[in-house]
């Protein structure tokens, strides 16, 4: 950090505009650093073995017949119509050793092809070739054969390296005062915090300018924070300080993802076209997140990572691989038209060798918990042949349930967090065919032979703007509705009698919501306003069905819960140009601190693994809360206390700071006094002098007359 | 810390307390002063405080009745927006800078014109020495001449005044507007801010550069207002990078720093309790169409010393671009881009106020 600050005063100095310098375009001299150490430490650990010794475009092919003089140019005919096959050689590129003495060939021969790629792939294709019984090819490149021939006679024990005990990845989750950490970005700078909720602050953990060259994700268990580079991507964790854990090699990636164990993290590349009737681009690695080794890589233009929509939209839609769920990080999948392509992670080859064929799908989701797909097939023939929504179980491909429906114009999937539930909501053409109308069909998955449900709003032409399942819970929440006051409604999977029934918990009228944000734990929900409502908050609590606060956070563009469900950060990023920074709520709708930040990015919540506690436990906790929170009540009076002390002191500094100017002031003031009088011909100003003597201000209240007669007795 | 607007006239301040919000509401109605056409550019009381001057983009510059806000008459004479002014001492001198190019002495009483400084350029900050025997007077950059700082000699009998400069000042940049400039102590110094937000002390006899702001700790963006202590100890600078700051005079030492959320237009310091104002909001071309709240177009109060908000006066239909304390602190006046200035009078919670 200091570095960049250095930069700018000195820059400054020069006159030189630092933003108008162009970094890329300097060239410093070779092997000259100025002294600048480079941060990056594969400069100074890679030994000087990349050298290019010029010889790549050649290879050696060995196991030639040994020939006579008379017989060398039939040889050399043979072995040129073989390899002109693979490449281009060279004028004069082929060269066959003769022995002097005997004249004959030596039974070897030396191709300098056109370019390496080209050598590469002739010794590829025509090693083991053979030319007949007894002469099998066996071809080297040249570069090769140096190498091999300084391999030691002798094997070597390989150094034993001493160990390194490897970073404690996890430490973060052993803050003895369970704070979760969040990342912010904003100007040039990252930033990673403890929400310090009990001082009202955030605490820093790690900064960095220039961290990131776009964003900045936290892995699906929290474990590792990756940064997006030009040259590839990089992950960042440990114990006290992010350093960094591993380097993903992919030259302009752009997108990230991981997959929801975080074993794997995928990497996206697309580039633009030259020409605008092409497709653009597109290359996609897989990589192994700890040793960072290259699983596979895919490439290929847009069109076959994407169902090219109507959207139109450049590269493909991200993530284009989807993960299936859980935490074995075993299948993924990938849409592509009227087809679904399943890899498994064991081999990273399509499950069966081949594609799904399914004609004219448009959407696939995983279960979060199961390997089972769920996927869309819109109307086709004009509704002669209906829609589809079917689930299909992974790696069987068997078709566990599938539903037909009718005069279908879209179809969207809302899987429930634990799998248990998924929600289809239908968006039915009415029979002019003019609007249309939606509904839900509720799968209930772990139940037997999955039972299907038809929900219909109350008011069935209502619009339908925002869905949520609650996580881990059985209700979900319904906007829906005329905007600008749309209603909010609750239902439950379950009704009191029967558990395999759909029933509404309630409806809220009129409401200025255009979404939903559920607590992690459930319980709790936030009905948000953004946008056109300007940043409208209500914190709802849906057990007791009662709103607990109400809020706004003007202009808020971005919510998101902290993932213990105990605080909630909403945030104005640079979409406006006023007030953008973040504000920390707890649960039910107290604001803790906020925090402005110019030119502010992004706020990501660390997310944290899941708990180890059983369910039985996490029950047995709740109930007996107040056991369990004596604790941290005691430490929570104690930091209060010990912040208005902080808050004390500090008062008293400033102000003891102060009255150190004002009576440096006033002594100045009496000292030029005279000076002053002359300048003004004499005239004594004594309204200024009482100017600091107006510290403490008496105001009189006229509060009663009464009025007296006092008479004087003579 | 949100503050409601019950009324939206009055004017609440908010208590913070280090763990509980409490409200402490004092309800005054402000005296709407509706005589100019044109956004407002600047305000300023004569040394009685009886009498408040109030200059516009409307070429005349009026003075109204402090107590009572009655308008008591116009300054004609300018042919264009009027941004700064100041008044003698003894209340009888007024001094206008206009963008007509020429700065302006007036009789303050019969409003006669006594005296126009004409420059090749719009003059854009006018300031009384203390003796009222000189006048700075900056000017912006135009066609051909940069922006500069000019002292002139202002004569006992207006008869007597000549146009001649005593001295002239450049700004480094001469391409950056110096919007204002200032006495400094005994008239020894000339203090300047402007576009390139740099705060420069120079020599008002020899006319050297004595001090600049440090880059570090100054402003980041163009400075657009500056107010000084009535003792000349220390002054406050507003800068469109959100902040205002507080300097010492004589050895431009930073003290204080007061963030906001918008870009700073306008400031000014009570002369009786430690309190700061800041006023300003979105630039008048960037407000949207959809919330009048966006703007932020209040009057923002800060305690001078610790540096925290206390309240805010909302009214405004637009940025804020002036205000000023009536010098006995019991009332301040806020002139906007639309065109009013509102005049407060504090009632008695004001006073009480504890944070």
């Amino acid at each position: 950090m200091a570095a960049v600050v250095d930069i700018d005063v000195l820059t400054a100095q020069l006159g030189i505009n630092w933003s108008d310098v162009n970094l890329d375009s300097i060239q410093l001299p070779p092997g000259n650093d100025f002294g600048i150490e480079s941060d990056d430490e594969s400069v100074y650990q890679d030994d000087q073995s990349e050298f290019d010794t010029g010889f790549g475009n050649i290879i050696v092919v060995d196991h030639l017949p040994v020939v006579p003089k008379e017989k060398f140019e039939k040889l050399e005919g043979v072995v040129k119509k073989i390899y002109n096959q693979l490449g281009v050689i060279k004028e004069n590129g082929l060269l066959m050793p003769v022995d002097p003495d005997t004249k004959m060939t030596l039974g070897y021969c030396f191709i300098e092809f056109n370019t390496p790629q080209e050598a590469q792939n002739a010794k590829e294709k025509s090693h083991g070739y053979k030319l007949d019984k007894s002469h099998i090819f066996a071809v080297n490149m040249f570069d090769d054969f140096d190498r091999l021939m300084n391999v030691k006679e002798e094997w070597e024990p390989p150094q034993e390296r001493p160990y390194v005990p490897g970073e404690n990845l996890q430490k973060w989750l052993t803050d003895d005062k369970a704070r979760d950490q969040l990342v912010i970005r904003f100007g040039h700078d990252t930033e990673v915090y403890w929400n310090d909720a009990r001082q009202k602050k955030p605490e820093p953990v790690h900064k960095r300018s220039y961290w990131t060259e776009s964003y900045v994700q936290w892995s699906p268990i929290g474990t590792y924070l990756v940064t997006l580079h030009k040259q590839g991507a990089a992950v960042w964790g440990g114990a006290d300080t992010f350093t960094r854990l591993m380097r993903y090699q992919h030259s302009m990636v752009k997108l990230v993802d991981f997959s929801p164990g975080e074993k794997y993290l995928v990497t996206y590349h697309s580039q633009e076209p030259s020409n605008p009737r092409d497709a653009s681009k597109v290359e996609i690695k897989v990589f192994d997140v700890r040793t960072g080794r290259m699983m596979r890589d895919f490439k290929g233009s847009a069109d076959e990572f994407s169902i090219g929509g109507p959207g139109g939209v450049a590269g493909a839609s991200w993530p284009v691989f989807r993960w299936a769920g859980g935490k074995d990080d075993k299948y993924f999948a990938k849409l592509s038209k009227n087809t679904i392509s399943v890899y498994e992670t064991e081999t990273f080859s399509l499950i069966d060798k081949k594609s799904m064929k399914v004609d004219n799908v448009v959407d696939i989701c995983w279960s979060p918990t199961d390997s089972i797909l769920s996927l869309f097939v819109p109307e086709q023939g004009g509704g002669n042949q209906p829609a589809k929504v079917a689930l299909v179980q992974i790696p069987s491909k068997v078709e566990l349930r599938q539903k037909n429906l009718f005069s279908v114009s879209d179809c969207k999937m809302y899987w429930q967090s634990s799998g248990e539930y998924l929600a289809v909501k239908v968006d039915r053409y009415t029979k002019t065919k003019k609007s249309t109308y939606s509904g839900f069909e509720l799968f209930r998955i772990k139940e037997r032979d999955i039972p299907i449900e038809v929900l219909e709003l109350d008011n069935k032409n209502d619009k339908i703007i925002a869905f949520a399942w609650e996580p881990k819970g059985h209700r979900f929440a319904v906007i829906h509705g005329d905007q600008p006051r749309p209603d909010v409604s609750f239902y439950s999977m379950k009704t009191a009698q029967n558990t395999g029934r759909v029933s509404k918990l309630a409806t809220l009228k009129a409401k200025q919501a255009n979404a939903l944000f559920w607590s992690p734990t459930g319980k709790y929900i936030i009905l948000a306003g953004l946008k056109g409502f300007n940043g409208q908050l209500e914190f709802f609590n849906v057990d007791e069905l009662e709103t607990m606060a109400t809020a706004e956070h003007f202009m808020a563009t971005d919510i998101e819960w902290d993932p213990t469900g105990r605080y909630v950060a909403t945030s104005v990023t640079t979409v406006h140009e006023m007030e953008n920074g973040f504000t920390i709520w707890s649960f039910n709708g107290n604001m803790v601190y906020r925090i402005l930040k110019d030119h502010f990015f992004q706020l990501a919540w660390r997310p944290r693994p899941a708990s180890f506690l059983t369910a039985e436990k996490e029950e047995e906790i709740a109930k007996n809360l107040r056991n369990y929170s004596k604790r941290y009540e005691a430490e929570d009076q104690d930091v209060s206390l010990l912040l208005s002390e902080q808050d004390r002191e500090k008062r008293r500094a400033l102000n003891e700071e102060w009255q150190k100017w004002v009576m440096q002031w006033k002594s100045l003031h009496e000292e030029e006094k005279l000076v002053r009088q002359n300048l003004r011909d004499g005239e004594v100003s004594d309204v200024e002098e009482d100017e600091y003597e107006a510290k403490e201000v008496e105001f009189e209240d006229l509060i009663d007359v009464t009025e007296e007669i006092v008479q004087e007795l003579m | 810390m949100t503050i409601e607007c019950v009324n939206p006239e009055g004017l609440r301040f908010n208590q913070m307390k280090s763990s509980s919000h409490q409200t402490l509401e004092t309800r005054m109605r402000p005296i709407l002063m509706k005589g100019h056409e044109r956004p407002l550019t600047f305000l300023r009381y004569n040394r009685n405080g009886d009498l408040l001057f109030s200059c516009a983009k409307d070429h005349t510059p009026t003075v109204w009745f402090a107590d009572n806000g009655e308008r008591l008459g116009t300054y004609r004479g300018h042919s264009g927006a009027v941004w700064c002014c100041d008044i003698s001492r003894d209340s009888s001198r007024l001094i206008t800078g206009s963008a007509d190019q020429t700065a302006k002495l007036w009789d303050v009483k019969s409003g006669k014109e006594l005296f126009t400084f004409k420059f090749g350029a719009p003059a854009r900050s006018v300031d009384f020495s203390v003796d009222d025997h000189l006048a700075v007077i900056t000017t912006d950059h135009f066609v051909g001449t940069s922006s500069a700082i000019h002292v002139k000699r202002i004569a006992e009998d207006p008869e007597d005044q000549v146009g001649d400069s005593v001295l002239v000042l450049q700004s480094p940049d001469g391409k950056k507007k110096i919007n204002r400039a200032v006495w400094g102590p005994l008239n020894q110094t000339i203090v300047s801010g402007g576009e390139d937000a740099a705060i420069r002390i120079w020599d008002a006899e020899t006319g050297k550069l004595l001090k600049q702001s440090d880059e570090e700790v100054g402003h980041k963006e163009a400075i657009t207002s500056l107010c000084k202590a009535a003792d000349d100890s220390h002054f406050l600078t507003g800068s469109h990078d959100k902040t205002a700051k507080l300097w010492d005079m004589r050895t431009l030492t930073l003290i204080k720093t007061y963030t906001t959320v918008v870009p700073v237009n306008a400031v000014a310091m009570s002369p009786l309790l430690n309190h700061v104002v800041l006023g300003g909001g979105q630039d008048a071309s960037a407000v949207t169409t959809t919330d009048h709240r966006a703007g932020k177009f209040e009057a923002k109060f800060y305690d001078t010393i610790l540096q925290e908000e206390i309240g805010g006066v909302k009214g405004h239909f637009g940025p804020i671009n002036a205000l000023a304390f009536s010098p006995d602190g019991k009332s301040f006046s806020s002139g906007g881009e639309d065109g009013y200035v509102r005049l407060h009078h504090f009632d008695s919670n004001y006073f009480n106020i504890k944070i």
